[in-house]
């Protein structure tokens, strides 16, 4: 029973979280606002007139943003499905009985604590460079052409890069989630005798529906703000054909100094990711009821 | 499990998942390895796996040349820093929505994480602009007060998750035996929470170790950490690649170790309690 005298209480030991959270979502937010709506360069010091939407028209017909709006969609879906069916994969295997399951579990688990500029570094240089890279030495030992990976394929390796970062998180939660399986009702489904795939698909894959949608909510929110790997691998080119979204804001805020243009895309990135968060809240408010 | 398992169905099983279990591993494995590597011997065609000249020289030139231990402090006072200040706010906060829920409680935490769903990218140019003027580019302060803020409503969420685990029957216990507020805090709930706290704890410095978009972007010489000092070696350092492997070892292998004990935190963390 909660007394007047404990409400009170509460409401002080919540206000300094609710507050300092507030005060970082609305200053910076109205700022990034107002900012989109100015003629704001760095490199320009002056007045900073109100233009209205002529940044917003300026970035969103911009050739650049097309192929960035690409880019993202395609480095989120790139990623998910690869970490959600290798995920899946990974965790019925690591669900057998096995010797030394646990240092497997280590193992498949590790990469997810790399940071991200070393990760990418490590695959851009030491697996992809095409003269000292790993994989260009396996193609001339089998007599092809090692392929300059990130020169031609950008997008794809920064999609496996990243896909290496995140299958661990999905093969983790996909296999908490399996094991809560009742290990039991499979059996019996064996002995009246549907088979393994029938298994697979009419039981597992039902008990997994809750985790997969965890995990592609959690992943986007992640993935929509890929920056490091593209930063130290490709700078988004050649082109922008490895640019994202983020990447993109980030170019035109911190390396053109355009100020105005940047935020006219900060704010677009912002409806983007607000479109996914409404999912993946729903999700989370529905559990927390439960 | 009832069923009888054969014994070759889990051999067949332990190759196949030891296989890909070191396929998965052998990116961290081979940069370990090439580490301890002379840069010829890095680059040698073919190249070899265990059989080279050990040398731990990569490592000493590593931190004389390049102030490794900097870069280093500073990561560790922005992880630690911004972790311990995070969990100083939100323990009371987490603490009074777990155990005095109102009818908005619901509302204030759903709120708090939707401002984790901000993309950074939105709000980097108000937050450059402001530490430009205030001076608090390129700092630790800085960066402590950013990573506190990103990583607050996890760390509420987390400590939320745990707290309600706790029973509340013993604080009400508690209470009729006439335990003020204050020594309820203290000699109750604080014992029953320390291993929540230390998990919450836990992740959040690898969160923010590894958080390579605001270290990036809010530093350049002072206060940059290992995410930065990495990232310096993209080019065209990079291709010494036995020095890059002995800083990138260097940057990952604390962080590695906590993460394998932190394994169970981080589904229920980063999933904001949604899998256990």
């Amino acid at each position: 029973m909660s007394t007047q005298h404990s409400r009170s209480a509460a409401r002080i030991m919540i206000s300094p979280s609710v507050l300092l959270l507030l005060a970082w979502m609305i200053i910076p937010l109205s700022l990034t606002l107002y900012f989109s709506f100015l003629r704001y360069n760095l490199l320009m010091p002056g007045a900073n007139p109100f233009v209205g939407f002529e940044n917003y028209s300026y970035f969103l017909t911009d050739p650049a943003f097309f192929s960035a709006l690409t880019n993202t969609l395609l480095l989120v879906g790139g990623v998910l499905i690869i970490t959600i069916v290798g995920g899946v994969l990974l965790a019925l295997l690591l669900d057998q009985p096995m010797f030394g399951q646990g240092i497997v579990r280590i193992l498949v688990i590790a990469p997810f604590f790399v940071m991200p500029t070393v990760s990418a570094l490590v695959w851009k240089n030491m697996f992809m460079n095409p003269v000292n890279g790993l994989f260009a030495f396996a193609a001339k030992a089998v007599g092809l052409q090692p392929f300059d990976f990130l020169a031609h394929a950008p997008l794809a390796s920064i999609i496996l890069i990243v896909s290496w970062q995140w299958l661990p998180f999905a093969t983790l939660i996909l296999l908490t989630a399996m094991q809560s399986l009742d290990s039991e009702r499979l059996e019996a489904a064996e002995m009246d005798g549907a088979g393994p795939f029938a298994r697979f698909f009419y039981m597992v894959v039902p008990h997994l529906s809750r985790a997969i949608t965890v995990v592609i909510l959690i992943q986007t929110i992640f993935l929509l703000s890929v920056f490091a790997e593209i930063l130290v691998t490709t700078n988004g080119g050649p082109g922008t054909s490895s640019t994202n979204l983020t990447y993109l804001v980030y170019a035109q805020s911190l390396l053109n100094f355009d100020v105005g243009g940047g935020s006219a895309g900060g704010v677009v990135a912002i409806i983007l990711a607000n479109i996914v968060a409404i999912f993946l809240m729903r999700m989370i408010g529905k559990n927390l009821d439960a | 499990m009832a069923r009888a398992v054969t014994t070759n169905r889990k051999i067949t099983m332990t190759v196949i998942a030891w296989s890909i279990g070191f396929l998965i591993f052998f990116p961290i494995l081979w940069t370990i390895l090439t580490s301890f590597k002379t840069e010829a011997e890095a680059i040698a065609s073919p190249p070899s796996f265990m059989f080279f000249n050990w040398t731990t020289e990569n490592y000493g030139v590593v931190m004389e040349r390049s102030n490794y231990f900097r870069f280093f402090m500073n990561s560790v006072v922005i992880s630690v820093g911004s972790t311990v200040i995070g969990l100083i706010i939100a323990v009371p906060a987490a603490w009074s929505m777990a155990f005095v829920p109102g009818k908005r409680t619901k509302d204030v935490l759903m709120w708090m994480l939707s401002t984790k769903m901000l993309p950074p990218v939105g709000v980097l140019i108000p937050i450059y602009l402001i530490f430009k003027n205030v001076g608090l580019l390129d700092t630790r302060t800085g960066l402590v007060i950013v990573l506190t803020l990103i990583n607050l409503p996890i760390i509420i969420w987390m400590l939320y998750t745990y707290f309600k685990e706790i029973p509340v029957d013993i604080l009400e216990a508690a209470r009729m035996d006439g335990a003020s507020l204050r020594n309820e805090i203290i000699y109750v709930l604080t014992p029953m929470a320390v291993p929540g706290i230390a998990s919450t704890m836990l992740l959040n410095i690898i969160l923010a170790w590894n958080e390579a978009f605001w270290t990036l972007n809010l530093t350049a010489a002072n206060a940059a950490p290992l995410t930065a000092f990495i990232a310096s070696y993209s080019s065209p350092e990079g291709l010494f690649y036995a020095k890059l492997s002995a800083a990138s070892t260097m940057a990952i292998a604390p962080i590695l170790i906590m993460g394998w004990f932190s394994q169970k935190q981080l589904v229920r963390g980063l999933t904001f309690g949604a899998v256990k």
